[in-house]
C-alpha cells in the first residue's frame, strides 16, 4: 500500500470539507477522483501533499504517518509530486530553470545533471526547444507539461494532479493526457482529480466518486461511470451527461 | 484638415501665454515712490512722518532667535542689548518714540537676498560687504567687527596662538555670514569647513566635538565662552585683511529711508552714544581679545 | 459566383508567396502615408511658431533682463560650479550608500515581518514597530538626533557626523522600504509558495528563490521611486555640517546675492535624478511583461 488515507477530516470554519475519508492507493495504481465541486478533491489532495493540516485521521505514505506532527513536510513532499490546475510555474525563471530549481535545491543534485535530466524529458515531451523560454510565451497545454515534468524530475513516489485539463482549451487537453497515460505505462503511481470522465474511463484503475467529504462510491471505471451503485452517483453523471463531458 | 478644437486650444493657450509674460512687468516699473529729494534739504527726514512701511510707526527686522550680547531673553522690544538699544537710538533720532517701534522676525539670509522688505531697516550683526550691496542698501556702519575663533578647553586647537595652527583643524560657522568666509579667505584650513543654519548648531557641534572650533564675531565669542559653553575659550581675533568690516543697517535696495537712516546712526556716532552702548553692552569685547597672527 | 460576376480586384488567395496587395488596399496605404507626412509637418510647424512666439515673449518681457541676471547669470554660474560639484559628488556617494543599506535593511525587516510562528513574536513586533515609528518621524529630526545627539554622548568610537547622518537617512528610509517590500511578498499569489513548497523547497528556500525575486520585480518601479526621493534627501545631511550640493549654492547665493547657484543646482538634480528615471521606466516596462505567465 503505498497510500493510505484513514478517518480524515478536515474543515474551514463550519463548512466540513472531509468527513472521515477513507481512501488506498496501491503502487502502480492510477486513481482517479471525481465530484462535484466542492466535494474535497482538491483539499484532499493538499491534505496528502501536507500543504493542508489535516483536523483529524491519519495518512500513511510507505506506511510512514505523514500526519504525524514530528514528521517533516519538506522532506516527505520531496517524495510526492503535486501538479496544479492553474500550473503555478514561476514567472521569472525559465522553463529550464523552473525544472531544476528542485533537484539542484533541494535534492542537491549538480547542476549539470539536473539540467541534463531536465532537457531528457523536455524532448521526451516535444518541448525541447522552449527550455529557454519564460513561462509566459508557452501556451497552456506546454505550461501544464512542463509543470508536470517539474514534478516528476524529483522521481516522486506519488503523483498527484489537480484537475490539470480544466483551465485548458479543448484542443490542448490532448497532448496533457497523452503524457498522463504514457506515464501511466511507466508505472507512475497516480492520483488524479479530473472532470474529463472520458479520460478516467481510458486511464484510471479505479474511479472514486466523492461526495459530500467521503468516498461515496469506488471501483473500476467500468462499473462507477458506467453503472453506479448509488443514486447520488447517478445524479452527479447525470448532470455531467447534460453537458456534455461524459 | 486639422481639427478645430485643436486649432482654437491652441491658439487660446498662445494667448494666454502672451498675456502671463507681458503682465509681469518688474514691481519698481509701476509702484509709486516717494518724492524724497536726494539733496540735503532740511526737510528731507521728517520726523515721524518718514515714507514708512506703516505711515507713523517705524518697522524693524531682527532674528529669531535673536542671540546676547546683541539682544536679552530674545525681545527686542525689551531695548536691552547693543542692537535692541542702538535700533532704539536710531528710531528715536528719526522721531519714532518706542511705543512707535514694532519688531518683525526675518531668518538672517531672507533679510540680505534680493526682494522687497518686510521691514523699514533690519538690525542684526550684517557686516557690509559689496556684494551685498547688489541686493540691499546699507547705513553708515554702527560697529566694527573682529571675527574671533572659539572652542572649548578639550579641543586640539585650544592652545593655538598662530593661524597656521589651526590648519589642520575642522572648523564650522553659520552659512552666508563673513564668518564663514573668514576660514575660506583667511584661515584657509586643509579640511573643509562644517556649515550649519545657525549659531545654535554650529555651538551644539563644537560642544559635540564634532568640530575643533568655530568663527562668529567677537562680542558674540565673548558671550558664548562666557555664558553658554562649558569650558568655552577664545583663542583668538582673526587679522582684518583689506577693508575693516563693520555692521550696518540693512534696508531695502533703493529705500527711500537709508539716507536719513544713515545720518541718524552718523549722529549717534558723532555725539559719542554708540561708544556709550559699547561700553553698557559689550563691557567684556572692550579690550578685545588677544590677536593671532 | 460565376467567374464573370468576380471584381476584377479580387487577389488571389491560393497560397501566401502569391499574394498581392489588392488596388483598394494600395490606395488606402498612399492615402495614410500622405495625411501622415502632413500631420508630422503640422507638428513641426507649430512647435516651431510656438516655440519662437514663447522665446520673443519671453526675452522681449519687461522682466527678463532682471530675471536673467537674477536666475541665470553666466558668471557666477561658472563660478561656483566647481563647488557646487564637489558638494553634489558628496551627495551622489551618499545616495549610492544610503540606497543600498536602506534597500538591504527594508527588504530584511518586510521578511522578517513575514516569519509565521509564535517564537518569532519578538521579531515580528519588533520589525512593526519599528516600520511604524520611523515612517512617523520627520527625517529631520532624526538627522538631528543622530548627528547632532550621538556625539553629544561622547561615546567611544563615534563615528564622523556624515556617516551618523547617512544612518539617520537609512534607518528613516528602511521602514518606508520595508513596508514597499512587504506589499510585494504579499502580492505574490499563494499559489506559488504551494507549487514551491509542494516541490519539498523549504519556507526559507520558497522565499528566497520564487517569492522574494517575483516581488522585488514587482515593487520595482515604487522601489526606484523612493530611491529618486532618497537622492533629494540626502542633501539634508548638510544640517549636520558638511557641504553638499545645496549647501554650496547656499553658500554661493549668500555671498553674491543672486540666485543662480540654486539654478545650477536645481539643473544638476534633474541631470542626476534623469538615469534613474529612465531606468525605472525600463523596469516597470519588463516586469510587467513577466508577470502575467499562465493568465
Amino acid at each position: 500500500m503505498l497510500l493510505s488515507c484513514t478517518g480524515v477530516r478536515k474543515a474551514f470554519g463550519s463548512s466540513v470539507v472531509l468527513d472521515n475519508l477513507h481512501l488506498d492507493v496501491d503502487e502502480h495504481e492510477v486513481v482517479a477522483l471525481i465530484g462535484a465541486s466542492g466535494s474535497g478533491k482538491s483539499t484532499l489532495l493538499r491534505c496528502v501533499n501536507l500543504l493542508t493540516e489535516v483536523d483529524d485521521g491519519v495518512i500513511r505514505l510507505d506506511g510512514e504517518d505523514i500526519t504525524d506532527p514530528r514528521a517533516d513536510p519538506d522532506r516527505i513532499r520531496q517524495r510526492i509530486g503535486l501538479v496544479f490546475q492553474s500550473y503555478n510555474l514561476f514567472p521569472h525563471m525559465t522553463v529550464l530553470d523552473n525544472i531544476t530549481l528542485a533537484p539542484v535545491r533541494v535534492h542537491r543534485r549538480p547542476a549539470a545533471e539536473a539540467r541534463e535530466q531536465a532537457l531528457g524529458w523536455l524532448g521526451r515531451v516535444g518541448l525541447a526547444e522552449k527550455a529557454g523560454s519564460y513561462p509566459d510565451r508557452l501556451s497552456g497545454g506546454q505550461q501544464q507539461r512542463v509543470a508536470i515534468v517539474r514534478a516528476l524530475v524529483n522521481s516522486p513516489r506519488l503523483l498527484l494532479l489537480d484537475e490539470v485539463t480544466s483551465a485548458l482549451d479543448p484542443e490542448l487537453v490532448g497532448e496533457v493526457l497523452t503524457m498522463i497515460r504514457d506515464l501511466k505505462g511507466e508505472g507512475m503511481t497516480m492520483v488524479l482529480a479530473t472532470h474529463e470522465m472520458g479520460f478516467a474511463r481510458q486511464v484510471a484503475d479505479r474511479v472514486a466518486f466523492l461526495d459530500r467529504g467521503r468516498v461515496l462510491e469506488q471501483g473500476p471505471p467500468t462499473q462507477v461511470l458506467g453503472d453506479p451503485v448509488e443514486a447520488r452517483t447517478r445524479q452527479f453523471l447525470a448532470r455531467i451527461i447534460e453537458a456534455g463531458r461524459l | 484638415m486639422v481639427n478645430r478644437l485643436t486649432l482654437l486650444t491652441a491658439g487660446g493657450g498662445a494667448v494666454l501665454l502672451f498675456a502671463a509674460v507681458t503682465g509681469c512687468a518688474p514691481a519698481d516699473e509701476t509702484s509709486t515712490t516717494p518724492a524724497v529729494s536726494a539733496s540735503a534739504s532740511a526737510n528731507a527726514c521728517p520726523s515721524g512722518a518718514l515714507g514708512t512701511k506703516t505711515p507713523g510707526k517705524l518697522t524693524i527686522g531682527t532674528d529669531n532667535p535673536a542671540y546676547p550680547p546683541w539682544f536679552v531673553d530674545n525681545k527686542p522690544g525689551n531695548g536691552k542689548g547693543f542692537e535692541s538699544a542702538v535700533a532704539y537710538q536710531v528710531a528715536e533720532r528719526l522721531g519714532y518714540p518706542a511705543a512707535n517701534v514694532v519688531w518683525t522676525s526675518v531668518t538672517f539670509n531672507n533679510a540680505i537676498a534680493p526682494g522687497p522688505k518686510s521691514f523699514d531697516f533690519d538690525i542684526n550683526q550684517f557686516s557690509i560687504t559689496p556684494e551685498r550691496r547688489n541686493a540691499v542698501d546699507f547705513s553708515s556702519p554702527y560697529y566694527l567687527v573682529r571675527q574671533t575663533v572659539i572652542t572649548t578647553a578639550t579641543s586640539k586647537i585650544a592652545k593655538a596662538t598662530k593661524i597656521a595652527q589651526l590648519k589642520g583643524a575642522k572648523l564650522g560657522a553659520q552659512v552666508g555670514t563673513t564668518s564663514y568666509q573668514a576660514i575660506t579667505d583667511v584661515i584657509k584650513p586643509g579640511p573643509r569647513p562644517s556649515v550649519f543654519n545657525n549659531n545654535d548648531d554650529a555651538k551644539a557641534a563644537l560642544v559635540n566635538g564634532t568640530v575643533d572650533g568655530i568663527v562668529v564675531d567677537l562680542p558674540t565669542a565673548f558671550y558664548m565662552t562666557a555664558a553658554e559653553l562649558d569650558n568655552g575659550l577664545i583663542v583668538g581675533q582673526l587679522p582684518q585683511v583689506g577693508t575693516p568690516e563693520q555692521f550696518g543697517l540693512v534696508l531695502d535696495k533703493g529705500s527711500p529711508l537709508t539716507e536719513c537712516v544713515s545720518s541718524a546712526v552718523d549722529q549717534l556716532r558723532d555725539d559719542g552714544t554708540l561708544a556709550v552702548l559699547e561700553k553698557t553692552w559689550l563691557a567684556d569685547t572692550a579690550g578685545g581679545a588677544r590677536e593671532l597672527s | 459566383m460565376t467567374p464573370s460576376n468576380r471584381p476584377a480586384h479580387h487577389p488571389e488567395r491560393t497560397e501566401d508567396q502569391s499574394y498581392r496587395v489588392s488596388t483598394v488596399h494600395a490606395e488606402r496605404i498612399v492615402y495614410r502615408r500622405r495625411q501622415a507626412i502632413r500631420s508630422v509637418l503640422l507638428a513641426a510647424l507649430s512647435t516651431a511658431v510656438l516655440g519662437t512666439l514663447l522665446g520673443v515673449l519671453v526675452t522681449g518681457a519687461p522682466g527678463w533682463p532682471r530675471v536673467r541676471q537674477s536666475f541665470f547669470d553666466l558668471g557666477i554660474a561658472r563660478k561656483y560650479l566647481p563647488s557646487i560639484l564637489e558638494g553634489l559628488w558628496l551627495n551622489i556617494r551618499l545616495l549610492l550608500a544610503c540606497a543600498v543599506a536602506a534597500l538591504t535593511l527594508g527588504l530584511l525587516i518586510a521578511v522578517l515581518r513575514t516569519l509565521r510562528g509564535p517564537v518569532f513574536f519578538p521579531v515580528r513586533a519588533l520589525a512593526t514597530g519599528y516600520t511604524y515609528s520611523f515612517r512617523g518621524l520627520p527625517l529631520i529630526i532624526v538627522i538631528y538626533l543622530f548627528a547632532f545627539g550621538i556625539p553629544g554622548l561622547r561615546l567611544q568610537g563615534t563615528p564622523s557626523v556624515t556617516v551618523l547622518g547617512g544612518a539617520a537617512i537609512v534607518i528613516t528610509y528602511g521602514a518606508y522600504l520595508a513596508e514597499v517590500f512587504r506589499a510585494g511578498i504579499e502580492s505574490v499569489h499563494p499559489s506559488q509558495v504551494a507549487a514551491a513548497r509542494s516541490l519539498g523547497l523549504s519556507y526559507r528556500q520558497a522565499m528566497r528563490f520564487v517569492v522574494l525575486p517575483q516581488a522585488v520585480r514587482r515593487v520595482a518601479p515604487p522601489l526606484l521611486n523612493d530611491t529618486v526621493a532618497l537622492q533629494k534627501d540626502v542633501g539634508l545631511i548638510s544640517l549636520a555640517g558638511p557641504i553638499d550640493a545645496i549647501r554650496a549654492a547656499q553658500i554661493g547665493v549668500a555671498q553674491e546675492a543672486n540666485f543662480t547657484p540654486y539654478v545650477v543646482a536645481g539643473v544638476l538634480f534633474v541631470l542626476l535624478a534623469l538615469p534613474l528615471i529612465a531606468i525605472t521606466d525600463w523596469v516597470t516596462l519588463r516586469a510587467a511583461r513577466r508577470q502575467n505567465a499562465g493568465t
